[in-house]
């Protein structure tokens, strides 16, 4: 893990990839790409299986286990994050950029970052559930499909970020 | 062969489930080489140092937007058949808020955190266990908040209906305020590595 990280590829490059594997994910199957449902799935199946009349109870839970697939790996959304784990490991590996390590700004520690991502973490949970979609299933499959909720997300998204950056400064510096 | 391949019946539901692994592998793959596995990059995007987000995203879109139009358009897929996320106005503003602080606060969103977490960062995992906490807090609170989590809903709807113009109208204009964008962003970006505009953000 010494050697020398490769330099990122230019982020419009990078965007163009990720375009045809979406405009594929079109073509081939008829809906996009999207994360924060294998999120979902995977919590839904938790419940479930420790506690199955209360997630029963429940239409969040139940809206993900509704075509009896109790089991997540069978889940779309589920295996294509899958897909994006190898896919990274693999980048990572062949740029020399894999790093055992915690991102930070130097303005704060390495345990503040850690709860930082956590805290952040859950609110992009609870505001992706909110709105039924993240980054990536509102941001790019609402996106190219000129969803007008997608859009709306994606403004306020961006609006709520830059709110918060001017308090953040210093964990980014 | 009209495309969708899968909502016409051309390949079974494993076959898509092997897609979906390998569609998943070349998007994290694209996503590396962009650099989304690098919090400290993506947080660049909110103090206008770095716009690599904007960039990737927006290019991403355009393209995949450019391909359904002209496919449409050759008649070679039938855009009925493809999914439109629905809306739901005041959940989607609300959550759109909620997760833009949680973004920059996080500096990863679910899909790159994974990118992160899979190339060892430590701060991926955490945003990873912070969004499993948060769908079980949403799906526990889910009885008390379902209702406006259902509110203001407009089924697929696009943007076309909603302004009354033509798709290839507001394809041409979402190309535009792409290009527009990106000259933006060059700009944002040749002035943040000026040395004087350097010393006043230190200071």
């Amino acid at each position: 893990m010494s050697n020398k990280p490769a330099p990122y590829a230019s982020p419009y490059l990078a965007g163009v990839g990720i375009g045809v594997v979406l405009l594929l994910a079109f073509v081939l199957m008829g809906r996009g790409l999207g994360a924060s449902g294998a999120f979902s799935s995977v919590v839904a199946a938790a419940v479930n299986t420790t506690a199955p009349s209360h997630a029963a109870a429940n239409a969040f839970y139940t809206g993900y286990l509704s075509d009896g697939a109790t089991n997540p790996l069978k889940d779309w959304l589920v295996l294509e994050i899958i897909g994006v784990v190898i896919g990274g490991l693999a980048s990572g590996l062949l740029a020399g950029r894999m790093r055992w390590t915690t991102e930070r700004g130097s303005g704060i520690t390495d345990r503040r970052r850690l709860v930082n991502a956590f805290v952040g973490g859950t609110a992009m949970g609870v505001g992706a559930k909110l709105a039924r979609g993240c980054t990536s299933g509102l941001g790019l499959t609402g996106g190219a499909t000129l969803s007008v909720g997608s859009w709306l997300f994606i403004i306020a998204a961006f609006m709520g970020a830059y709110a918060a950056a001017p308090l953040l400064r210093r964990a980014w510096r | 062969m009209m495309a969708p391949l899968y909502e016409f019946g051309r390949f079974g539901d494993g076959t898509g489930l092997v897609i979906a692994v390998l569609l998943g592998i070349a998007f994290g793959w694209f996503l590396e080489q962009g650099g989304m596995g690098n919090a400290r990059k993506l947080a660049g995007q909110f103090y206008f140092t770095d716009l690599s987000v904007l960039k990737l995203m927006f290019t991403a879109i355009v393209t995949a937007m450019l391909g359904l139009f002209w496919l449409s358009w050759a008649g070679l897929l039938d855009l009925s058949r493809v999914y439109v996320p629905e809306t739901f106005i005041a959940p989607q503003l609300v959550g759109g808020l909620v997760f833009g602080v949680g973004f920059a606060t996080g500096g990863l969103c679910p899909g790159t955190s994974c990118v992160a977490a899979a190339t060892g960062r430590k701060d991926g995992l955490a945003l990873i266990a912070g969004m499993f906490a948060g769908v079980f807090v949403f799906g526990e609170a889910f009885p008390a908040i379902g209702h406006f989590a259902d509110s203001t809903a407009r089924g697929a709807w696009t943007l076309p209906q909603a302004v009354g113009l033509s798709y290839g109208t507001v394809v041409g204009v979402m190309v535009a305020v792409a290009l527009g964008a990106f000259a933006g962003a060059e700009w944002l970006e040749r002035r943040a590595e000026r040395p004087a505009h350097r010393m006043k953000i230190a200071a």
